[in-house]
């Protein structure tokens, strides 16, 4: 240690080296070995099989289509709290996190509970003779799982960048003769790209690798790309092809994120 | 050249925020061509008027009349004026060149106009070739010149500068000013500048107005104000001076501390009590049998260009400025000439005091 102050990052490095960089390196280790640890491509290849192609194609899908809700909910939302003149605009913010504070497994299986059969909801619309909701056990509850329980992970980059900008840059394009709509297209989100950016990656992320939410929403029905490789380590005790079929999945995050931060890099075109 | 046709005129304008008031009763013309500064301490209301105009306020009472037009309540986009803001308020996420096209390619200008808009902008701020430079990469005088750049090529009448030159270093702005002069010169238009530094409003004004609280203090030429304020504020917050409480004896006889003075005022009454305000380098000091009081000297500091000197006399603290140095201690006389004296009605309460001339 050249300088005392490296001592300080020590018990971050011991961290990192122990639950992040040895743990990957069992995944790689495990993924490309089979069981008598030769080395082997075939747990990578088994992506290729016909149920885990799907289990993938319909994890990305709902992914998209939860990160798609988080942003039209979000965005509009983040600008109202952004732009209020209130003071309490921290205490808005605070209601959209409150939920974050309960337990991820207790909110989820609440929305079970709202949502089956003969749950809170269908006895409400039932005594109102209202058509039951059943949409317990589909992919549309997963979804719902996904938006309810990521939505402030959107909410909190989008408000933060929107809070950033200078209100006199929103001036400057009035005053320069743009209307509100055209100010909020060349000014206002260019400049709030960069949180949508980290707002996407922090839904999408967690939605496409999500086991838990499909478990307890989807009843088991529908298998997500994180239920194969649950299932592949839990009950098949076959950690090869879970290793595998998580490198795959790694791969498709990074390509997704080097996309999109390439995309925020190259949009300045704005006219 | 400036004439004396009124392009904007502010009429009774009252704003408040919060229960605090701001602008109260305000009442103000722009003369087309003139370069008018609106001066003043912080919070006295001059940016909240520079806002007004801007259209980024609405005033609670009042009307703000372009041209004769009522534009009280046009949106900004639609006011035939464009302003330069304090921190520069450039679009981060664009190109120089975007910039400044800004505001054409809102009003759907042809490619090649706006081409050589953009050359012709930068030429005049002196940024030649920085069209493909991004904001970020400049310094704090050049994007305020792009600044002014992005604002001058809509060709507005009135050109709204919110204390443009507040974040720059000395120097930098002392360039600036002259920079600005000839920028007006060059286009031609009106300009109507906001700060709280006299020395800029001075450098650069036709007129100036002079405010506080809320309140019209003066308004006048860099000469008027300077020489002859009206009140203790405007004499206080221009340039260095000698406020001191003395009595009107007669028309063109005023007693200062004891020792009676010629003026040049008249028409206060007899035995009316006054301010007078003398500024530093008015002050003589010659021999103490030659001058009209006797002081003195007690502090001594070199200015550069001057001596700066504190006298004693007759209880009162004298600033005095003079190229030649009296040392500590020396018995000096004060002798002022009559044209040098600016006389004030005293104010009678709080309220008169902030709302100033306005009588």
């Amino acid at each position: 240690m050249k300088n005392k102050k490296d001592l300080l990052s020590l018990p971050y490095f011991i961290w990192s080296a122990g639950f992040i960089i040895i743990p990957l390196c069992m995944i790689f280790f495990y993924g490309f070995t089979d069981r008598d640890l030769h080395f082997t491509f075939a747990n990578i290849a088994s992506i290729t099989e016909t149920e885990n192609i799907k289990a993938l194609l319909i994890s990305i899908l709902l992914a998209l289509i939860a990160t798609l809700i988080c942003i039209l909910l979000a965005y509009p939302l983040a600008m109202i709290i952004a732009g209020s003149k209130l003071k309490d605009s921290g205490f808005m913010i605070f209601v959209f996190i409150l939920p974050m504070w309960m337990n991820f497994l207790l909110r989820t299986l609440a929305w079970q509970t709202l949502l089956e059969k003969n749950g809170v909801i269908n006895t409400i619309l039932s005594k109102l003779n209202l058509p039951a909701l059943s949409i317990i056990n589909t992919p549309y509850a997963i979804v719902l799982g996904m938006v309810y329980n990521f939505l402030p992970f959107m909410i909190l980059p989008i408000y933060n960048a929107l809070i950033k900008i200078d209100p006199n840059v929103i001036n400057a394009a009035r005053d320069l003769g743009a209307n509100s709509l055209q100010t909020f297209l060349y000014v206002i989100f260019p400049l709030s790209i960069p949180g949508l950016i980290s707002g996407i990656t922090m839904v999408s992320v967690p939605a496409l690798t999500t086991f838990v939410i499909s478990d307890m929403l989807g009843g088991g029905k529908i298998l997500l790309i994180g239920n194969v490789i649950e299932q592949e380590f839990k009950q098949a005790n076959n950690w090869h092809v879970g290793s595998g079929l998580s490198i795959v999945l790694m791969l498709f995050i990074l390509l997704a994120m080097g996309l999109t931060a390439k995309y925020d890099k190259e949009g300045g075109n704005y006219f | 050249m400036l004439t004396d046709n009124k392009l904007i005129q502010l009429d009774h304008i009252s704003k408040s925020f919060g229960g605090q008031l701001v602008l109260d009763d305000l009442d103000l013309y722009i003369r087309e061509n003139e370069f008018i500064t609106l001066l003043g301490p912080s919070g006295c209301g001059k940016t909240t008027t520079l806002r007004i105009l801007g259209g980024f306020e609405t005033p609670d009472q009042g009307t703000v009349y372009f041209d004769g037009r009522d534009i009280t309540h046009l949106p900004p986009n639609k006011r035939p004026l464009n302003t330069v803001f304090q921190k520069y308020a450039l679009f981060t996420h664009m190109t120089i060149a975007e910039n400044i096209a800004f505001g054409m390619k809102i009003k759907n200008k042809p490619k090649t106009y706006i081409q050589d808009k953009i050359k012709y902008a930068l030429r005049l701020v002196n940024l030649d070739g920085f069209e493909d430079r991004m904001p970020d990469s400049l310094s704090g005088g050049q994007q305020q010149r792009i600044a002014i750049a992005r604002a001058i090529v809509n060709e507005p009448k009135v050109l709204l500068l919110d204390e443009p030159l507040g974040a720059l270093d000395l120097k930098l702005r002392q360039d600036m000013q002259y920079e600005l002069i000839r920028l007006k010169n060059e286009l031609g238009i009106t300009f109507l500048y906001v700060t709280h530094d006299q020395e800029e409003a001075l450098t650069m004004s036709d007129t100036i107005v002079v405010m506080n609280q809320g309140y019209i203090q003066q308004i006048g030429t860099p000469e008027k104000i300077y020489n002859e304020p009206e009140n203790a504020f405007v004499a206080d917050f221009i340039g260095d001076s000698n406020i001191i409480s003395a009595t009107m004896i007669d028309d063109y006889l005023v007693e200062i501390l004891g020792a009676r003075f010629k003026s040049t005022d008249a028409g206060f009454g007899k035995n009316k009590p006054v301010d007078v305000v003398i500024r530093p380098e008015d002050v003589e000091l010659v021999d103490p049998e030659e001058g009209t009081l006797q002081g003195v000297v007690t502090h001594v500091i070199f200015k550069g260009v001057h001596y700066e000197m504190e006298v004693m006399a007759n209880e009162h603290e004298w600033l005095v400025q003079s190229t030649s140095m009296f040392p500590v201690g020396t018995k000096v006389g004060i002798k002022v000439d009559p044209f040098n004296i600016q006389t004030m009605h005293k104010p009678e309460s709080e309220d008169e005091e902030a709302i100033g001339v306005e009588e």
